[in-house]
């Protein structure tokens, strides 16, 4: 008997649950805003804890990683190819303006291309002045069959 | 010149004094818990492991983006320690970390490019940086960080900086 391909709602629903049990992003406070084909949105507040440089009170550019990464292993697992699993090979941030304290951050991460065992993301976060990124990121990331 | 008969214990506090002000200042990584040892002008970043710090529960394995931080801020701290050394060394500069208008300012990453080599088991992990060109305004610098054995290492990146500049 063929096995029956999960629908698309499953699979949005079995995404959201592993991305709610990632200890880090829980622990960040990350939330899923989004989900589609091959793409995730997702965004997480501002918190004191969270500053990286006391002056400015400009949250730490590792937070931002964080929330890309995160954002970009959800994109690649929800390619509409079904991936098992997937890893980071390499993510490379542009931090083009620093995030205003107190602000929630949101990024959206998409597969701009997939091979049958690397996907290529770009992703972009925001903080609320929605116009200008406060991020940029690109990465590759495994695809497990 | 340096004074070769300064008392042994009063150049060891006024390094890590001057190593504390820069670390302490940052409230992120008291929150990850990345702390630096110090080898004369060398150092290395530790990250105690931590259950929060996981991505992976299935794996387990360290989150990508606590790798990231971590190598950042091990780049950061290096590029920061490595332009005031001489301003500590002759005693122009004391940052006192309880005072954060004498903390010097932090260099600011423009991006940043790290390679998953292996993934980050549960356990602490070590890195350092490498200052490759530091210029007036910007800066290069190259990291690595293993666990277990120095010669695995399990992520290395590149970043570009910008230096703060003074007024």
């Amino acid at each position: 008997m063929a096995e029956q391909a999960p629908s698309e709602e499953d699979r949005l629903r079995i995404a959201r649950q592993f991305i709610e049990a990632i200890p880090y992003a829980a622990a960040l406070g990350m939330r899923i805003e989004a989900l589609g084909p091959g793409e995730a949105t997702m965004s997480m507040p501002w918190a004191e804890h969270l500053v990286g440089d006391p002056q400015s009170q400009v949250i730490h550019g590792g937070v931002v990683s964080a929330l890309m990464d995160t954002c970009c292993g959800a994109a690649a697992m929800l390619h509409p190819s079904q991936p098992r699993s997937t890893a980071t090979i390499d993510l490379r941030i542009d931090y083009m303006r620093p995030a205003t304290p107190r602000q929630r951050i949101t990024a959206h991460a998409y597969c701009y291309h997939v091979t049958r065992s690397v996907a290529f993301l770009r992703a972009e976060a925001l903080d609320e002045d929605g116009e200008h990124p406060v991020a940029s990121a690109t990465g590759a990331f495994t695809l497990d069959r | 010149m340096a004074n070769r008969n300064e008392p042994l214990h009063q150049i060891k506090s006024r390094r890590d004094a001057a190593l504390k002000a820069l670390v302490d200042g940052v409230p992120f990584l008291a929150w990850v818990g990345i702390r630096f040892d110090r080898r004369g002008d060398e150092l290395t970043a530790v990250l105690p492991f931590q259950q929060k710090l996981i991505g992976n529960p299935l794996l387990p394995a360290i989150h990508g983006g606590v790798t990231a931080a971590f190598l950042e801020t091990a780049a950061i701290i290096e590029l920061a320690w490595a332009s005031q050394w001489e301003d500590v060394e002759q005693g122009r500069l004391t940052p006192d970390a309880d005072d954060p208008s004498s903390l010097p300012r932090l260099p600011k990453t423009i991006d940043f490019t790290i390679d998953y080599l292996r993934s980050g088991l549960p356990r602490d992990a070590y890195a350092r940086a490498r200052v490759v060109r530091s210029g007036r305004r910007f800066a290069s610098v190259y990291v690595e960080a293993w666990q277990d054995n120095r010669a695995r290492l399990f992520a290395q990146a590149t970043g570009h900086f910008m230096m703060p500049q003074d007024e």
